[in-house]
């Protein structure tokens, strides 16, 4: 099943390029308009090619565009509440409110209650964070608001591990990746394979009526997941896969790069559901090994030395196999 | 002090971060030179006309088009279309149909009567265009553009030279070339048939310089040893004589050679009613110096292909044709063993000389192998006399004989003004590895129809049909604009730090350096390659 956002096909670019001069005005995507809400403006302090940067301006654009800009966003400690508000400048041009690490889904729905109480219901609720606090720190208070169906939409910048205290493993934190608290030495190094958690199976086993999964590497499709999940009331969840060139050790240019690389391998399945069941997943488009995605990251260089680590990669291609079965993948 | 509790500072915005200064390296747009322009022998900007073609503006693309070539419905029916070998969609599915497109634009032109103004003032100098082939009646058209007035003499009876005497009807409707050069002619140019120039000296004398295309009219023969009965027709004499009637050629023809020339003098053949059709040919397939798809056609009509033979003898009703083999350097060398072929006519296609008798004894003019020496500027050693087209050295198709009359032009009008015409530096090529094709979806090329068969052989109708409107738009489409920006606006979205500014359409994108930290992201995501990261100076 296709999203309705690539149905429409220009030859020379596809429906994949950001805009198109040939496509309607409103067949564009939110981020090819000069109006866009640039939610996250100019001068933040994340680094060179952050795509947790670039993920928050794409999804929240896009949701301030689905609300006519009524909207607040509660933010939980991590790289996008550093490196966008020290004191006293601020980067977002839309409400906005910290409190702690752990609690940011509590407080948005705080936050939509009493808007609920004022009677203020045409104001949407946004809840986000790194994994760190929607994985691990903030997961009790998500998994409340999920239960409660809390009218809030909760949005994950998942860049797979703790990068603003200096890149410690988290929940997120895939096999065999690099960190600074799974070093990668003895005879498995790097991240143990059979832990950590998958929040977006979770948030579906929750039954909520809003859960996806996007990337940094597909506007269309993030940016219609965010309209879609502001057609529902009620809790929502969508997961963003936005690499971080600093910890996973990449190239600067090659952030949306390794996130289409994470799709199109099959390591991260894009899909989307309502209500606990799957509606629609995104194709793999020219299906590629795990290690073209893998080669381009530092956190995984230790695999390949001399020798390569084979028998580590042949692990990590079997996870992406189970995905392209799982999700029915590939066409 | 009227601010909240333990607030001690305004709240301002991170603007003033000028997040600019972490650079090292910066975005910069550049046009890079797309495969398909490179390869244009008559220096077309491809790329720009299918960009102007792709929102339906195709008399802007026509315009653009005829910047550079006056002749695009001609070109779309016999340029051998190099641009769509370079195309780096091949890479992909396959090459944009440039040519289709090109033939569309140029019989849209027709259709609309869309001419071309001449605004240029007049230079009050006179030029004189030897040959009304392809390569003078470029010239003409352009050095009319530039405001001289032309003259152009030939020595036939109509118009068009090679293409019109060279060029079977059935790949070449004589109303399209007609046109074509009926738009040059309304724009001022003075026609003169039926003149032949001989003494060039005298006639120099009342122009202010020339430009000579005679072209290469005259088939090479080849000695066979022949019966008193034996016919032997050179392929330029009898397609130039399906010009005033029909060559009597017999039901079974025998043609020599294996470029196209020798193609078109098979086909038509066929046409004519020849039911035994045989091409004899040295050396093997892969070496003819035909066109694949000319080859394909031929014996998709019925010629047959005799690969590595050559024709010893020729008498009244037979040739006798010898076997060869291709020794190691690839040269065929003669075995020995002989064969017969029935035969009523015997036609020559072994290559074609220019008639350079009107160069004679013009002093400083060097010849060699049969044609003209010209330097780079295409002008001979005697002073405003230049020269282009088959008559110089050069590839022999109407492609390279346009681009010749373009250049020439450009080079006279200089002369004239006792300046020197340095065409712009050409800018880094735009090769397939500077794509981004993730952006780029599959769409096979629109195929043109060919005729069906059994006419094909019978009439002399054009064997390609053209494209309809919407798949001529489809086909534009699918142009990649390689290293030339098409405001797909990937570089404006894809920036984490806003720092790419939108300027509007048709005004593309510039960089916001205040906060542009030099990730290289909008230039590794630009789908097209036309941003480049260049070093900060430091």
């Amino acid at each position: 099943m296709t999203v309705p956002a690539q149905q429409i096909k220009f030859y020379q670019t596809g429906s994949f390029a950001v805009g198109n001069r040939l496509l309607d005005l409103e067949d564009r995507s939110v981020q090819a308009d000069t109006d866009r809400a640039n939610a996250l403006t100019s001068g933040h302090r994340a680094c060179q090619g952050c795509g947790e940067a670039l993920g928050a301006r794409y999804a929240l654009d896009a949701a301030m565009r689905a609300t006519q800009g009524q909207m607040v966003a509660v933010n939980a400690t991590g790289c996008l509440e550093v490196f966008s508000t020290p004191y006293p400048q601020t980067s977002w041009q839309i409400p906005w409110i910290h409190s702690l690490f752990g609690n940011a889904p509590a407080v948005a729905t705080g936050v939509a209650a009493a808007l609920k109480a004022k009677g203020r219901t045409d104001v949407r609720v946004i809840g986000q964070g790194g994994d760190g606090g929607t994985v691990d720190i903030g997961f009790a208070c998500l998994s409340g608001m999920f239960e409660r169906n809390d009218d809030v939409l909760f949005i994950c910048y998942d860049n797979e591990a703790y990068m603003n205290t200096g890149v410690q493993r988290s929940g997120a934190t895939p096999p065999a990746a690099r960190t600074m608290t799974t070093q990668a030495v003895g005879p498995e190094p790097g991240n143990a394979f059979g832990q950590g958690k998958n929040v977006p199976l979770i948030a579906l086993a929750h039954e909520i009526p809003y859960v996806a999964t996007a990337t940094v590497a597909e506007l269309h499709d993030l940016e219609y997941k965010v309209r879609r999940a502001m057609e529902f009331r009620g809790a929502r969840y969508i997961h963003v896969m936005v690499p971080c060139p600093l910890g996973w050790g990449s190239a600067a240019c090659d952030t949306i790069r390794v996130a289409r690389l994470a799709k199109e391998s099959g390591l991260f399945p894009v899909f989307e559901a309502e209500d606990g069941e799957v509606t629609g997943v995104v194709k793999i488009r020219r299906q590629v090994p795990v290690e073209e995605y893998l080669r381009l990251q530092g956190r995984y260089a230790h695999l390949f030395g001399d020798p390569p680590r084979t028998d580590v990669i042949a692990r990590i291609q079997a996870m992406a196999d189970r995905n392209i079965r799982r999700f029915g993948l590939v066409e | 002090m009227d601010k909240p509790f333990a607030i001690t500072l305004d709240v301002g915005s991170s603007k003033a971060n000028k997040t600019g200064a972490w650079r090292t390296e910066r975005p910069v747009y550049a046009d890079r030179m797309p495969p398909c322009n490179q390869a244009c022998p008559a220096g077309e900007n491809i790329q720009r006309w299918l960009y102007l073609a792709e929102d339906g503006s195709y008399e802007s693309a026509w315009r653009e088009l005829m910047a550079d070539n006056p002749f695009p419905a001609i070109m779309g029916r016999v340029c051998y279309h190099p641009c769509q070998t370079a195309c780096n969609r091949a890479r992909l599915d396959e090459s944009v149909g440039i040519n289709s497109v090109e033939r569309f634009l140029g019989d849209e032109a027709i259709r609309q009567g869309w001419t071309v103004p001449v605004t240029a003032e007049p230079t009050g100098k006179r030029i004189m265009v030897v040959g009304a082939g392809p390569a003078g009646l470029s010239a003409a058209y352009h050095l009319t553009l530039m405001g001289h007035a032309v003259t152009v003499m030939d020595s036939g009876a109509y118009a068009g030279g090679m293409m019109r005497f060279g060029i079977p009807r059935y790949r070449l409707p004589r109303d399209i070339l007609s046109a074509e050069i009926q738009r040059i002619l309304d724009m001022g140019v003075t026609l003169e048939l039926g003149h032949t120039v001989t003494n060039l000296p005298a006639a120099l004398r009342h122009f202010d310089a020339a430009f000579l295309a005679v072209g290469a009219h005259i088939g090479r023969r080849a000695y066979i040893p022949a019966g008193d009965a034996a016919r032997i027709l050179d392929a330029v004499s009898m397609l130039r004589g399906m010009e005033g009637g029909v060559p009597c050629l017999g039901r079974r023809v025998v043609v020599y050679g294996g470029g196209n020339t020798a193609m078109d003098a098979a086909r038509t053949a066929r046409r004519l009613g020849a039911t035994d059709t045989v091409v004899v040919y040295r050396r093997t397939r892969d070496r003819m110096p035909a066109h694949d798809f000319e080859v394909e056609e031929a014996i998709e009509e019925g010629v047959t292909m005799k690969w590595l033979s050559t024709i010893t003898h020729a008498d009244g009703e037979r040739v006798t044709v010898e076997k060869m083999r291709l020794d190691e350097t690839g040269f065929p060398q003669p075995t020995g063993e002989f064969e017969e072929l029935a035969a009523d006519t015997v036609v020559l296609a072994l290559g074609q000389q220019a008639d350079l008798t009107l160069l004679q004894g013009l002093p400083g003019v060097d010849f060699e192998d049969g044609v003209v020496k010209v330097g780079d500027n295409l002008m001979t050693g005697y002073p405003g006399v230049f020269a282009g087209g088959d008559m110089v050295p050069a590839e022999r198709t109407v492609t390279v004989a346009v681009g010749h009359g373009k250049k020439a032009a450009r080079h006279i009008d200089a002369w004239l003004r006792g300046t020197t015409y340095r065409p712009a530096p050409r800018p880094a090529p735009a090769a397939f590895d500077i794509l981004n094709p993730w952006y780029y979806s599959d769409a096979p090329a629109t195929v043109r129809s060919t005729l069906e068969l059994a006419r094909r052989t019978s009439t002399f109708d054009e064997v390609q049909s053209g494209l309809d409107e919407s798949s001529a738009l489809f086909e534009a489409r699918r142009c990649l604009s390689c290293g030339n920006c098409f405001e797909c606006d990937n570089c404006f979205g894809v920036c984490p730090d806003n720092a790419v500014i939108k300027l509007g359409a048709g005004e593309r994108y510039a960089i916001d350096l205040d906060y542009c930290k030099g990730c290289g992201l909008c230039a590794a995501e630009c789908p097209c390659g036309a941003i480049t990261m260049q070093a900060e100076q430091t």
